[in-house]
């Protein structure tokens, strides 16, 4: 065994000298694999990837866990996607075209292509568009739709034609695109639906690039190509399988010895160095803001947090830009931002989120407004829970920043780490006075990144954990909601962040994670996004051996 | 038995239901927050709205007729899950015990009859590293070892034995070993504490006092007779490590009962939880019942009591 011990410990430190702090950046051959190279695609094998976790359900309609969507969206097709290659931009799926939108912007006419067919041959028309979307808009009782809320604006959905979808909303709204787009809602079959509507939760049949070979819970999920795929010439590949593999150090080692090639969450910049100096150019790695970030949601309910000034105070003890860089090369956070991504269509720029108190760049001075706020709030010598969930990355690491930096203010907080059923039931019970929360999204789409600071017993029930009500955050939200011109509806995003995280400071975010996807540089044709829930389908991959 | 298997059931459903943690709201955690009107309605879906006397009786009820429901995270049959499971983790921990019996018994006993000499001092460093080093952690160096070596790793998927024999020992064989070598520690230990007490009776020294071969001495009248704790530790372990290799599963990514029992316990899945637990439980009264009998065979005084 001590020789077991001595060997591993020598093989581990006699690799390749890493260069840089850390965090060696990715070689541009690397990358360069990865990226659109001109290389002509080569049809034939099978993809292997890790998926880290199980879904409770296959339905896409009622799940929200990336598990479901790594494993089940190569058998889907959506109304609308992500354009592979640019995937910032709305391309059609099996939509014909991109909508025609009446002049006073409420009834949306879609075209369907009439070259779709199920995995079990049937035809796909509008009916089937119109099912999937009735099932998500208007869940009949005892059915679930977890994204029903960001529906709310569509009056009514009809099927002209066998050809043809159209959606009547309520009032214009700014993001109704990107719902149609949305990776959740996955096509199906209207006939299935009828026969009974829960059939999706347990079985498969799309109209995706991939038919459903096989699932052995706890094990694997395989697919083989659809040969009747509405794209002529894809997928590329023959077949995938997802491993399940939620062990970390078992995930590393499965790309080292080659037994998967890539993870398509994300991998911590410990397990990309490992593997870089592991594989060298065997490695590709490809990087990206993500849109996900980490929340300190204070009680309102709570003394002192109901004080606007004790809520500043602690945003203004944080000093963000250092904590980026140093946490960076430990965790999979990096980038200071507002309530949008950084570096996102809607993010403000660094110029004007400096101004915000928190996110400056004087970290002492804020620090010294941090304590004059707090003393003349009566809070000098303040001291709390702080409630976290029992995930190292990155929750672990960011509270201990926090902790530290409320430490130089003369704050105390205690980190309650709990596992996530019990920190779930602390934080929609209100039964903490600070907490750490998340939130991911699958596109740069303000109604999807405001929704949990709307009025907690308004819409934002059960999403607002800081449990406060502000009818004029909720109208400047409503605004930006109804606002069609890009330019203005960025206009409002970014008062609504001044307002809410500078001004209120109910619930402000910390460091925007950050996307790291090494992966065997035989697959091509893979772009990493800002989520893991868009560009699932494989529909673009290919492998170079 | 059954008054066993019914205490423990009640105790894991009370125990289950004081922890906090609501499995819906753990369903929907993976992105954005769910409204609570979703987590209402799938609560009442499931039925976890009604009272706990109505959940325990239908339970109970359902217990009875060996049918113990749906996964509440799956809804699949409980049965289904544990069926799948059930068989991994009962071969790990089968090879885990050979390997363990193989190198504890003649270990345990060329300890005690080397007593005091170097042979006794390696075979006593050696089983206390076997209770030192957690098998989880050998099972990770196991695996860097092969990977940085070799550039292999055991297989991710498992296969059955029956499917393909050999890919299913190259899985199976490493957590067997990481598991193997803590398990044969604790039974060197108790082999050789137990050897030692078994050649000081009267009966060993005559015995040798009539010339019996030593290696007669110590194989029929020795080990024989000091088997008994030996193979209560044995089975102890062996049920053990049915429900209880955790870790070494995840580290080797098998899909065993202990995984699944975490998953359920951090799901909050009752209906599974109280399953595992009710399955964990008979495999313990039916190992020690077949123990008892064991010692009516080893030991004539019992089997004649």
């Amino acid at each position: 065994m001590i020789v077991i011990v001595a060997l591993v410990l020598s093989a581990c430190s006699g690799g390749q000298p890493q260069t840089g702090t850390g965090s060696p950046a990715p070689s541009a051959a690397a990358t360069g694999a990865a990226l659109p190279t001109g290389e002509t695609p080569k049809p034939g094998g099978e993809l292997t990837f890790i998926v880290t976790a199980e879904p409770p359900s296959f339905d896409g309609h009622s799940q929200n866990t990336f598990a479901m969507l790594h494993y089940t969206a190569p058998h889907y097709s959506l109304l609308y996607r992500l354009d592979p290659a640019d995937l910032t931009k709305i391309v059609p799926d099996v939509a014909a075209d991109m909508p025609q939108i009446s002049a006073d912007k409420l009834v949306w006419t879609i075209p369907i292509r009439k070259d779709v067919k199920f995995h079990s041959g049937q035809q796909l028309t509008s009916a089937d568009v119109l099912a999937t979307y009735n099932k998500i808009v208007f869940p009949p009782s005892g059915v679930t739709s977890t994204r029903q809320a960001v529906y709310g604006v569509v009056d009514k959905i009809e099927a002209p034609d066998a050809s043809t979808i159209k959606f009547t909303l309520k009032y214009p709204s700014a993001s109704f695109q990107a719902s149609l787009a949305s990776p959740w809602n996955f096509v199906y079959s209207a006939d299935k639906l009828k026969t009974d509507i829960h059939w999706y939760e347990k079985n498969v049949d799309g109209t995706g690039p991939f038919v459903f070979v096989e699932y052995q819970k706890g094990a694997f999920w395989s697919g083989k190509k659809n040969p009747d795929y509405f794209v002529k010439g894809r997928p590329y590949l023959d077949s995938f399988k997802a491993i399940v593999v939620s062990d970390t150090n078992r995930q590393t080692t499965a790309i080292q010895s080659k037994q998967a090639m890539i993870e398509f969450r994300g991998f911590t910049p410990q397990q990309r160095d490992t593997l870089s100096r592991a594989l060298g150019q065997d490695l590709a790695i490809q990087e990206a803001p993500w849109i996900c970030t980490n929340y300190v949601a204070f009680n309102t309910k709570k003394k002192p947090f109901d004080d606007e000034r004790v809520r500043r105070a602690l945003s203004l003890a944080v000093d963000r830009w250092a904590g980026g860089e140093a946490l960076s090369k430990t965790t999979i956070v990096k980038d200071v931002g507002g309530l949008m991504r950084p570096k996102g269509p809607y993010a403000m720029s660094d110029a004007d989120l400096v101004k915000i108190p928190g996110f400056g760049k004087d970290a002492k001075a804020a620090k010294d407004e941090a304590k004059k706020l707090l003393a003349d709030a009566g809070a000098s010598s303040l001291s709390f829970k702080f409630l976290n969930r029992n995930v190292t990355t990155p929750y672990e690491p960011l509270a201990l920043y926090l902790i530290d930096q409320w430490k130089q203010v003369g704050v105390t907080a205690t980190h309650d780490v709990k596992e996530t059923a019990a920190y779930q039931a602390d934080e929609r019970n209100g039964n903490f006075e600070v907490g750490l929360g998340f939130n991911c999204d699958y596109f740069d789409e303000p109604d999807l990144q405001l929704a949990k600071f709307v009025s907690a017993s308004g819409a934002g029930k059960g999403l607002n954990f800081s449990f406060y009500d502000d009818k004029k955050l909720d109208d400047m939200i409503l605004a930006q909601s109804k606002e069609t011109d890009a330019a203005k509806r960025k206009q409002i995003v970014g008062d609504i962040e001044k307002y809410a995280m500078g001004e209120q400071a109910y619930q402000w975010p910390v460091l925007w994670w950050y996307r790291i996807i090494p992966y065997l540089a035989t697959v091509r044709g893979w772009k990493v996004g800002s989520n893991h829930y868009t560009n699932q389908d494989l529909v673009s991959i290919w492998l170079a051996k | 038995m059954i008054p066993t298997l019914v205490g423990v059931g009640i105790l894991t459903f009370v125990l289950m239901r004081l922890v906090p943690g609501d499995i819906v709201a753990l369903r929907y955690a993976g992105a954005t927050a769910v409204p609570q009107d979703v987590i209402d309605r799938e609560r009442h879906i499931l039925g976890l709205d009604r009272s706990m006397p109505e959940q325990f009786a239908s339970w109970m009820a359902g217990a009875a007729r060996l049918d113990f429901g749906q996964s509440l995270w799956t809804d699949r049959p409980v049965t289904e899950e544990i069926r799948a499971r059930f068989g991994v983790s009962l071969e790990v921990a089968i090879l885990a015990t050979l390997i363990a019996v193989t190198l504890a018994v003649p270990l345990g006993v060329l300890a005690a009859v080397k007593q005091d000499t170097w042979v006794d001092y390696a075979v006593r460093v050696f089983s206390i590293g076997g209770l030192a080093m957690p098998s989880f952690w050998l099972g990770i160096l196991l695996i860097l070892l092969l990977v940085v070596t070799i550039r292999w790793a055991p297989p991710l998927i498992f296969v059955p034995f029956w499917t393909d024999p050999i890919q299913n020992v190259l899985q199976v064989l490493w957590p067997a070993l990481a598991v193997g070598y803590r398990y044969s520690a604790v039974t060197t230990r108790m082999t050789r504490s137990s050897v030692l007490e078994v050649l000081r009776e009267d009966y060993v020294r005559t015995a040798r006092a009539k010339g019996v071969r030593e290696s007669l001495v110590v194989v029929r009248h020795a080990l024989r007779n000091s088997l008994l704790p030996v193979i209560t530790v044995i089975s102890l372990e062996f049920a053990f490590l049915i429900g209880g290799l955790v870790v070494t599963e995840q580290v080797f990514n098998l899909n065993g009962i202990g995984k699944l029992l975490v998953d359920a316990v951090a799901h909050r899945d009752y209906n599974l939880v109280q399953a595992i637990v009710m399955v964990l439980a008979f495999v313990f009264v039916f190992i020690n019942f077949l123990v008892d009998l064991l010692y009516g065979v080893l030991d004539p005084r019992i089997r004649h009591a």
